[in-house]
C-alpha cells in the first residue's frame, strides 16, 4: 500500500497544492501571478450564475452520459462473463482495441459518419428514411454520443472484472428456486456487481464531465462544460488563480458526491470493512 | 525477493530503464513550432551551414507552448514560434530575449512593413515569419450573393443559415463581431462587449459550429458555404476546390502575425541568432510560400516565389502597405477577465 | 448464453468499430483532408514508412504506455489489495479518487512545475511518473470492485498454512483476481497511449520525448494527413493479430476461471 500511497502525495497532492494555492490569488496584468495581494474574489467570481449553470449542464450531460454508457456496457460484460472461458480475455481486448488509435482521427471518423452529407445522412435518405438530413452534429447529441462512444469499454472492463468471479450457481440456484430471470437478475446479480457498477459509472462521469476536446468536435464548440471551462481559464485567459479556482471547486464538489453515495451504500447494506 | 520489496524493485528499475531512455543529449538549439512549419530538413541544412546541432519540439496551439513555458518559469526552450499577442505577452513577462540586430543580417530581406508592426515596433523581441488577414472564405457555387461584409457571416443569409462556421478560438471569434461593429479588435470595455455578445449569441444560433482546423474542409466536402477564415487556410480550401473564394470584409481585418521569439533563458545567444538569421534567408521564406500558403513578410522570399500561384491565390497577392493598414490583435493585459467572461457567456448561450 | 445478449454484444462491437472502419477507409484517401473522401491512394502508407517523426513518437507512445501500465498496474494492484483489507478511512478514499478528477490540465502544470522547482529533467520519465499518477487510481478502483466480493479466509487460510505474505499473493490471491488486473492494466494502457495533455507539459522538449498524440494534435495547425490513419490501421492490424494468435496459444487455459 505504501507506494501507492507515496506516488501519489509525492507527486499528485504536492504538486496540485502548488496550483490551488493560487486560487487566493489574483491574475497579473499580462497573465502571471499577482502575489501581493491574497483574495477571496475568485470564489466570489466563481459564484456568478454563468458558471453555476456551465456547471449544472455539466453534470447533466455527464450523468447522462453515464446512465447510457452503463445500459450498453452492462449487458455487454454480462455476456462477455458469460462467454467461454477461454474467449473472454480476448473479448475485452476487442472491447477496448479501437481505443489504442488516436483519439482526433476517431473523432474524425464520427464526423464523416453524422455530418449532414456523412455517410448515416445518406444512407438515411438513400432509403427514403429521412428528406432532409438528420442534425447529427455539432450538438449535444452528439458530444453524448461522443462520450459514450469513449468511455463505454470502461465501464465493460469495470463490470466484467466484478461479474466475472460471479458463481453462476447462485442464480442457477434463485432460477430453481422459483425466481423469474428479472428478479434473479435485480435480486442476485446485480447486488453482487454492485461495486463494478460503481466504478464503471464513476469513471465515465469524472472522465465525461471532466472532457474538454468531444464539445469542441462533435459538439462544434457550442457547449461550454467544465472541462473547456477550465482548460480555458489556464491556457486561453492565462488566468490561473481563476482556472484553480473553478478547479478546486469541482474536485470538491465531486468528493462531497462521492462520500455521500459511500455513505448511503454503507446504509444500505452493502458495507465493507 | 521479499512481498514489501516487489514495488521498490519495480519502481527503481522502471526509474532506472527510462533514465537509460533519456539520457543526456548534447547541447543543442531547441526549437518550439507548429509541426509542418519549417522545411523538413532544416535541421541538417542549419547543421550543414552552422555546425549547430537544431532540437525541433512541436507545439499544437500558442496557448498551450504559452502554458509549458510559463509553467517551467521559461526553461527549456531557446526559440518559439508563436502568434504576435503571444510573443507581446512573453516579452511582457519577462521571458523573452532582446534581439541584436548586428547578428542577423538577412533582416534586411523583411520589407520595410515587417519593421513597423505595432505590437513590437523595430523588432525589439520578435522577428516575423508569416503574416496575413482573416476574412470570409466561401463556396461561390454554394451560395447566392458573394459576402463582402462581416454582416454577412453574423446575420447570414436564409439560404445559408446552419452552413457557416465561426473561428473558436476567442480573439478572433470576438474580433470579427468588433469589426462588424466598427470597434478596435482590442477592445475591452464592458458596454461594447456586451454588444457584441448579444450579436454573437444570436448568431451561435445560425452556425454549422465553431472550428478552427477542419473550416476548410467544411467548405470542400459542401457541409459550410461560409466561413470565418484566415486567408491562408483558405487556400488549403482553394488548392481541393477552385470554387473556393477568400474575401476581405469592407470594415476591414485584422493583420495576424505569428514571429519567432528567443528566450531570455537560452544559454546559447549567439546560436539563437545565427538560427534566426538562417530562418530569414530567401530560400526559407520562399518555402514557406509555397508550402503553407501563407504570405511571408520576408521581400526576397516573396519575390522568388512563381507568380502563377499568387494568380491563383490572390489573398498572396496582397501588398504590406495594405496589410498594415489593419489593425493587429494585442495582448489584452487587465481587460482579458472581462473579456474571457465575455466569450465563456457566448460559448455557454443556448 | 441467450440469443439477445450475443446480440447485444454484436451490437456493441459494431458501435465501437464502425467509426473505425471510416478510419480504415480513410487510410485510403487521396487528398490530405480529414473528413473528404477524395478518391483512393496507397500514398500515406509510403508517406508513413518515410517518416521518422510519426513512427518514432510511435515508439515513445507505446515506451510511455507499457512502462507506465506495469508499474500502476502493480502499484495500484498491492493499493487495492492493502486498501479492502484494512479499515476504512474516507481520507484515503478521497486520495484513491482525486487523480480521477483533477482536471489533466491542472495535473499537467500543476506536475511541470513541480518538476522545475525540482530541476528534474524532464523526458520520457517524467512522462512516465506522470501517467502512474491517474493510471494508480484507475487500476486500483477496478482491482477494488473485484475485491468487494472477495473471499478472504482463502487467504487467511493459506498464512494459517504456514505460506508467506509474498506466497499467499502470488499463489492465491492474484490468480483469483487475475482477471481484474488483465482488465485493470488495459484500462491504464489505453488510458496512457491516447493521452495528451499531460505528456505534452511534462515532456522534455525534442523529438526524442515526443509522443504520438502531442505529435498529431501538433498537425492539426496545417492538417492531420491520413499518414495518421494509416498508421492507426496498422495498429489494429497488429493488435488484432497479437490477439488472435494468442487466443491460439491460450486455449483453455484461462487464468483464474
Amino acid at each position: 500500500m505504501a507506494p501507492g500511497l507515496l506516488w501519489l502525495t509525492a507527486l499528485m497532492i504536492v504538486p496540485c497544492l502548488l496550483i490551488f494555492v493560487l486560487a487566493f490569488y489574483e491574475r497579473g496584468i499580462y497573465g502571471g501571478i499577482d502575489w501581493n495581494a491574497p483574495t477571496l474574489g475568485n470564489f466570489r467570481r466563481a459564484a456568478d450564475y454563468l458558471y453555476v449553470s456551465i456547471f449544472l449542464d455539466s453534470a447533466r450531460i455527464a450523468a447522462i452520459t453515464t446512465a447510457i454508457a452503463l445500459l450498453i456496457g452492462y449487458p455487454a460484460a454480462f455476456a462477455i462473463s458469460r462467454a467461454p472461458a477461454r474467449w473472454q480475455t480476448s473479448l475485452l481486448f476487442l472491447a477496448i482495441l479501437p481505443f489504442w488509435t488516436n483519439y482526433l482521427i476517431r473523432t474524425y471518423a464520427w464526423i464523416v459518419l453524422l455530418n449532414p452529407v456523412g455517410l448515416i445522412n445518406s444512407a438515411l435518405i438513400g432509403i427514403g428514411a429521412t428528406i432532409a438530413p438528420l442534425p447529427l452534429l455539432y450538438n449535444e447529441f452528439a458530444v453524448i454520443l461522443g462520450l459514450v462512444y469513449s468511455y463505454t469499454p470502461f465501464v465493460v472492463l469495470a463490470i466484467y472484472s466484478s461479474l466475472q468471479r460471479l458463481d453462476p450457481s447462485y442464480a442457477e440456484a434463485s432460477r430453481d428456486l422459483g425466481a423469474s430471470a428479472l428478479t434473479t437478475f435485480l435480486r442476485i446479480t446485480l447486488p453482487l456487481t454492485a461495486a463494478g457498477v460503481a466504478a464503471g459509472a464513476v469513471f465515465v462521469f469524472v472522465l465525461s464531465i471532466g472532457n474538454f476536446v468531444t464539445p469542441d468536435l462533435l459538439g462544434g464548440g457550442k457547449l461550454q462544460m467544465i472541462g473547456n471551462l477550465i482548460y480555458d481559464q489556464f491556457l486561453t485567459a492565462r488566468d490561473w488563480p481563476f482556472g484553480a479556482t473553478l478547479s478546486g471547486l469541482l474536485i470538491a464538489l465531486m468528493m462531497l458526491a462521492l462520500a455521500f453515495q459511500a455513505m448511503a451504500a454503507r446504509h444500505a447494506g452493502g458495507g465493507h470493512a | 525477493m521479499t512481498f514489501k520489496t516487489i514495488p521498490a524493485a519495480v519502481f527503481a528499475a522502471a526509474l532506472s530503464f527510462t533514465a537509460m531512455l533519456t539520457a543526456a543529449q548534447a547541447e543543442t538549439l531547441v526549437i518550439s513550432n507548429w509541426d509542418g512549419y519549417m522545411p523538413k530538413d532544416m535541421a541538417e541544412k542549419f547543421k550543414a551551414a552552422t555546425g549547430i546541432d537544431l532540437e525541433i519540439a512541436v507545439h499544437a496551439t500558442n496557448e498551450e507552448i504559452m502554458g509549458k513555458v510559463t509553467a517551467s518559469g521559461g526553461e527549456g526552450f531557446d526559440v518559439l514560434f508563436v502568434s504576435s499577442p503571444f510573443a507581446e505577452a512573453l516579452n511582457n513577462l519577462g521571458l523573452a530575449a532582446p534581439i541584436d540586430h548586428s547578428k542577423i543580417p538577412n533582416m534586411a530581406n523583411l520589407y520595410p512593413e515587417a519593421m513597423q508592426l505595432k505590437h513590437d515596433p523595430g523588432n525589439t523581441f520578435s522577428v516575423p515569419y508569416t503574416w496575413g488577414t482573416t476574412g470570409l472564405c466561401y463556396r461561390s457555387d454554394l451560395i447566392k450573393t458573394a459576402p463582402s461584409s462581416w454582416n454577412d457571416l453574423l446575420k447570414p443569409a436564409e439560404d445559408i443559415k446552419g452552413k457557416v462556421t465561426m473561428l473558436s478560438t476567442d480573439r478572433w471569434l470576438m474580433a470579427a463581431g468588433f469589426l462588424a461593429n466598427g470597434m478596435s479588435v482590442n477592445t475591452t470595455e464592458q458596454a461594447s462587449l456586451d454588444k457584441v455578445r448579444d450579436q454573437l449569441v444570436e448568431t451561435k444560433r445560425a452556425l454549422l459550429s465553431y472550428d478552427d482546423t477542419t473550416f476548410y474542409s467544411k467548405l470542400v466536402s459542401g457541409e459550410a458555404s461560409l466561413v470565418q477564415a484566415w486567408d491562408g487556410w483558405c487556400n488549403y480550401g482553394i488548392a481541393e476546390k477552385p470554387e473556393i473564394k477568400y474575401v476581405i470584409p469592407k470594415e476591414g481585418s485584422d493583420l495576424w502575425v505569428d514571429s519567432i521569439v528567443v528566450m531570455k533563458a537560452s544559454k546559447n545567444p549567439d546560436a539563437v541568432h545565427k538560427f534566426i538569421d538562417f530562418v530569414l534567408n530567401a530560400e526559407n521564406g520562399k518555402w514557406v510560400v509555397e508550402n503553407i500558403m501563407y504570405k511571408s513578410p520576408n521581400k526576397a522570399g516573396m519575390e522568388a516565389v512563381d507568380k502563377a500561384m499568387l494568380e491563383k491565390y490572390p489573398n498572396m497577392a496582397i501588398a504590406p502597405a495594405d496589410l498594415l493598414k489593419y489593425e493587429q490583435l494585442r495582448d489584452l493585459g487587465e481587460g482579458m477577465k472581462a473579456f474571457s467572461k465575455t466569450v465563456s457567456e457566448i460559448m455557454a448561450a443556448k | 448464453m441467450p440469443k439477445v445478449l450475443s446480440a447485444h454484444l454484436a451490437a456493441t462491437y459494431a458501435f465501437l468499430y464502425l467509426p473505425i472502419a471510416v478510419l480504415i477507409a480513410l487510410s485510403f484517401n487521396k487528398a490530405g483532408l480529414p473528413t473528404v473522401w477524395t478518391g483512393f491512394s496507397l500514398e500515406w502508407y509510403g508517406k508513413l514508412a518515410a517518416n521518422p517523426k510519426i513512427l518514432a513518437s510511435g515508439w515513445n507512445s507505446l515506451v510511455v504506455a507499457v512502462v507506465s501500465t506495469v508499474i500502476a498496474t502493480t502499484i495500484g494492484t498491492l493499493l487495492a489489495v492493502g486498501v479492502e483489507r484494512s479499515r476504512h478511512s474516507a481520507a484515503r478514499d478521497a486520495l484513491l479518487f482525486a487523480p480521477m478528477i483533477i482536471p489533466d490540465i491542472v495535473l499537467a502544470i500543476a506536475l511541470l512545475s513541480f518538476f522545475t522547482l525540482l530541476k528534474f529533467s524532464l523526458g520520457l520519465s517524467s512522462i512516465i511518473l506522470a501517467h502512474v499518477v491517474f493510471n494508480i487510481a484507475f487500476v486500483c478502483a477496478v482491482v477494488r470492485a473485484r475485491l468487494k466480493s472477495f473471499d478472504w479466509s482463502l487467504v487467511e487460510a493459506s498464512r494459517d498454512l504456514g505460506a508467506g505474505a509474498f506466497v499467499t499473493f502470488w499463489r492465491i490471491t492474484l490468480p483469483l483476481i487475475l482477471p481484474a488486473v488483465i482488465a485493470a492494466a488495459l484500462l491504464a494502457f489505453t488510458l496512457s497511449i491516447d493521452e495528451f495533455i499531460i505528456a505534452y507539459f511534462t515532456a522534455g522538449a525534442g523529438q526524442s520525448s515526443t509522443t504520438l498524440p502531442m505529435q498529431i494534435y501538433a498537425m492539426i495547425r496545417f492538417g492531420v494527413t491520413p499518414e495518421i490513419n494509416a498508421m492507426a490501421t496498422i495498429v489494429m492490424l497488429l493488435s488484432f493479430v497479437l490477439v488472435l494468435s494468442a487466443q491460439r496459444l491460450n486455449r483453455g487455459r484461462i487464468p483464474g476461471s
